[in-house]
């Protein structure tokens, strides 16, 4: 038997001999039913260049992503600048590479800000019940009811632009979703009697909603985290665009596309190339989420 | 053992148990017979603290219980549902499933513990680290009589233990609990819709219609066929199959 | 106790089920006939005795491979028929019951439309028509006030009460064959008691095959007339169900074996030992 086939064999194994084989064989087996579905892959396969991208673009860009330089400025794609230059020179491909620095960095931000937030806050709402179920739902409709960049754009104005506000803004529109749904499938799980077993054994409330329903909220959370990276990347340029997000010159794609409008006519390619770069990783992300639904929804397994 | 004394459940206009008393005493396995929605589920349910809206009075072991229970309360009394596939969390595997209550009560040798606990059903080490979806319906059912007699309880509450179960596996099942009842003197109540499963593993049992308790007899009684009300002698009749008339 | 001339006829029957860790045999090469008789097939869950029924009516998803040597209703080839045949063979010459009516029912359409609609579906007559023969069909199932029991919705009827609506929706079409799937066991018993008594009845007064799969050893034996015990994919035996109880095969004895009785108290029952010879392919 050659090591793979050991391997492959040690994961579906009907009896696994530790914690930890059990908990891989798990992921093996969704890997499996992740992998027949190509566009899912092809999704993954994005995110991960990104971050890969995200975490070697020093080495990655060719040339200095702030260095200025009048003489070459506008210049076509072409064998030095691949992606040519901005308005200040600037070589358009590093700026892209280092952008997607800013562009990652404010998706972790947003979704370890929000994802756990949303998740206890959720779990807790459905479970408990009463009064404070009430309270929380109503204040998830009042953030719900504004429009994700309109709340975002006041907010910003009020604390001045840059990309912590940006995120911050961008949390508060994006708890009450995650809420929800934690919500939502806590109140399915709250009846089960794998639920009244652990309560007959004596479990506390803490326990229970930890260790018991907040684990099984876990993966439809995995799944529309997914799904929201690409709106939050969307979001992010957005502000960036209207000169809220990114200060200049940090090199943020929305800012790009903001600056490149101007010679969109003659110079498509420095409004064009940030446009495609958010158009891949949103897009990315979105393939991702969908595979991640069909493979991670509890109502299958 | 356990004493229940005018017990009423509602469940908004709707009386789910109406006025039941009986008595269980220690070393005895108790049948609570009927069909869906006579209310001996809704009984089970109040006895082992998980409905806490009921007026009356329960006593368990000399001790009076209201609502509420206390951590003490469930080592003493524990329970095994009908559903094995819903009653095991689908993303804990056995060993998480029976470390858990061991760590709720600060137990000492968990290792130990939970080893013997699956030795005693029948399962053994082979099946620790397994996800319930890796195991089969007569298999989870011994992992939650595991979980269930993991803390050592005197009482032991069976909702339809066998029902969810193929003829063979209940076989298994059945004598399982007879071996365990024996081996730990413990008290069973077995709430059932099949009148040869009760017969089968109980010494006393009563019969419920509509919320309340019809008729109370020993096995002997049902045995010899002899019922006193007609609602026993129905289910009597109907459990030894069709009658083509 | 054989028909001259079967209503179903199934030769070498196999269900294979693609999985993403391999391939499951659910029906291995199993042969059986129904006449116009109550034929009963027993089995423990995995034995394949409820995908031997949706085969029949090709009910089964995608994932699954059907091949036989011979699936025919009288002369037309089930295997071969395609999408249209077999929208007409469904409810008009096969019906089928699923153990709960609770999915099986449309929740926004009252019950008596439903009836009228599957006597439409196959029958060219007026709504007024098929709206007596749902009345008549629902006092066949003995429902006492089939006027009002015309006008309600799915979740107004009880368990019981909405088995009867499914049988009748069921039989107006004047099937052949009748295939009842678990048809009681979501009933308490004094209700199936009293289900079964009309499926026996209606099945005997016009002469219908009913195939009948169970869990239910007791229950097939006291019901049916003929008996197959399904294992593994395959007929372990068959036999008149009179004589269920002196079953040869070890499979059937150590189920009977196995089941409680009023009279086995305090003794452990003999647990079933499977042998892996009772899978060996027969030649």
């Amino acid at each position: 038997m050659s090591r793979a086939a050991a391997l492959r064999a040690w994961l579906i194994a009907d009896t696994p001999l530790s914690r930890r084989q059990a908990r891989l064989g798990r992921l093996y087996l969704q890997w499996l039913t992740f992998r027949h579905n190509w566009l899912a892959v092809a999704g993954l396969a994005v995110s991960l260049l990104l971050a890969l991208i995200a975490i070697a673009a020093p080495l990655l860009a060719t040339h200095d992503p702030s260095a200025q330089n009048l003489d070459i400025r506008l210049q076509p794609p072409g064998a030095t600048h691949w992606l040519g230059t901005d308005e200040l020179g600037r070589d358009i491909y590093s700026r892209i590479v280092h952008g997607s620095r800013i562009t990652l960095g404010m998706v972790v931000a947003v979704v370890v800000l929000v994802a756990p937030f949303g998740l206890v806050v959720g779990c807790a709402a459905g479970y408990v019940g009463g009064w404070f179920d009430r309270i929380v739902m109503r204040v998830t409709d009042i953030f719900m009811a504004f429009p994700r960049l309109i709340l975002a754009l006041a907010f910003v104005a009020a604390l001045g632009p840059g990309i912590e506000n940006g995120v911050i803004a961008i949390a508060l529109t994006a708890w009450p979703a995650y809420a929800r749904i934690a919500r939502a499938e806590t109140l399915a799980i709250r009846g089960s009697d794998f639920i009244a077993a652990a309560r007959l054994q004596g479990a506390s409330a803490l326990r229970l909603i930890f260790a018991h329903v907040a684990p099984l909220c876990l993966s439809s959370l995995i799944v529309r985290v997914t799904l929201d990276m690409s709106g939050i990347i969307l979001t992010a340029a957005g502000l960036g665009f209207l000169g809220l997000g990114a200060v200049p010159p940090s090199p943020e794609w929305g800012a790009m596309i903001s600056t490149g409008r101007r010679f969109i006519l003659e110079q498509w390619w420095v409004a064009t190339m940030p446009g495609i770069a958010i158009f891949v990783a949103s897009l990315g992300f979105n393939l991702l989420g969908d595979g991640l639904r069909d493979v991670l929804d509890p109502k299958q397994t | 053992m356990i004493s229940v004394r005018h017990l009423d459940v509602h469940f908004g206009q709707v009386r789910a148990v109406s006025d039941v008393s009986f008595d269980v005493a220690a070393g005895d396995t108790f049948g609570l017979v009927g069909e869906s929605g006579c209310g001996k589920s809704t009984l089970l349910r109040v006895l082992s603290g998980l409905n806490r809206h009921w007026t009356g009075a329960i006593e368990v072991a000399g001790r009076a219980v209201g609502p509420a229970r206390d951590k003490a309360f469930h080592r003493r009394v524990q329970m095994v549902f009908q559903d094995p596939f819903g009653s095991l969390h689908p993303r804990h595997t056995v060993d998480r499933a029976l470390a858990e209550p061991i760590a709720i009560h600060g137990l000492d040798d968990a290792e130990g513990r939970i080893a013997r606990a699956l030795d005693d059903v029948g399962l053994g080490s082979r099946f620790r680290f397994r996800y319930p979806h890796q195991l089969s319906g007569g298999q989870r059912q011994r992992v939650a009589i595991a979980r269930a007699l993991i803390l050592e309880p005197g009482i032991l509450l069976l909702d339809e233990p066998t029902s969810a179960l193929d003829v063979s596996i209940q076989a298994e099942v059945l004598n399982l609990l007879a071996r365990l009842r024996a081996a730990r003197d413990l008290t069973l109540i077995l709430v059932s819709h099949n009148l040869a499963v009760v017969a089968h593993l109980c010494n006393r049992l009563a019969v419920m219609q509509a919320g309340t308790i019809v008729e109370e007899m020993t096995i002997d009684t049902l045995r010899h066929g002899k019922p006193a009300h007609p609602y026993s002698r129905e289910l009597l009749d109907a459990s030894l199959g069709y009658h083509r008339s | 106790m054989m028909a001259p001339a079967p209503l179903l006829s199934v030769r070498n029957l196999a269900v294979r089920f693609a999985t993403p860790t391999g391939i499951v045999e659910a029906v291995r090469g199993i042969d059986f006939d129904v006449g116009r008789e109550r034929l009963g097939i027993v089995g423990e869950s995995g034995s394949g005795k409820s995908v031997t029924g949706r085969a029949v009516l090709r009910l089964l998803p995608p994932s699954a491979a059907v091949t036989a040597d011979r699936l025919a209703l009288g002369d037309l080839d089930l295997l071969g028929a395609d999408v249209s045949t077999m929208r007409g063979v469904r409810g008009r010459r096969v019906s089928m019951i699923m153990q709960d009516p609770k999915f099986s029912l449309n929740p926004v359409m009252t019950v008596g439309r439903q009836i009228a609609e599957a006597y439409r579906v196959h029958h060219r007559v007026s709504r007024r028509e098929a709206t007596s023969r749902a009345l008549d069909m629902l006092a066949d199932v003995r429902i006492r006030d089939p006027r009002r029991v015309y006008d309600l919705y799915p979740h107004e009827v009880s368990g019981g009460m909405g088995q009867r609506v499914m049988i009748a929706m069921m039989l107006i079409p004047e099937p052949d064959l009748l295939i009842a799937d678990e048809p009681t066991s979501a009933l308490d018993v004094t209700v199936s008691m009293q289900v079964l008594a009309i499926l026996d009845d209606l099945v005997s007064r016009r002469g219908m095959g009913l195939l009948f799969i169970s869990h239910d050893l007791n229950l097939v034996a006291s019901f049916c007339d003929r008996v197959l015990v399904m294992y593994g994919g395959q007929i372990m035996e068959t036999l008149a169900a009179a004589s269920l109880h002196a079953a040869t095969h070890p499979y059937t004895r150590g189920l009977l074996a196995a089941l409680p009785t009023l009279d086995t108290a305090g003794r452990d029952l003999p647990v079933l030992t499977r042998d892996p010879a009772w899978l060996a392919r027969r030649a």
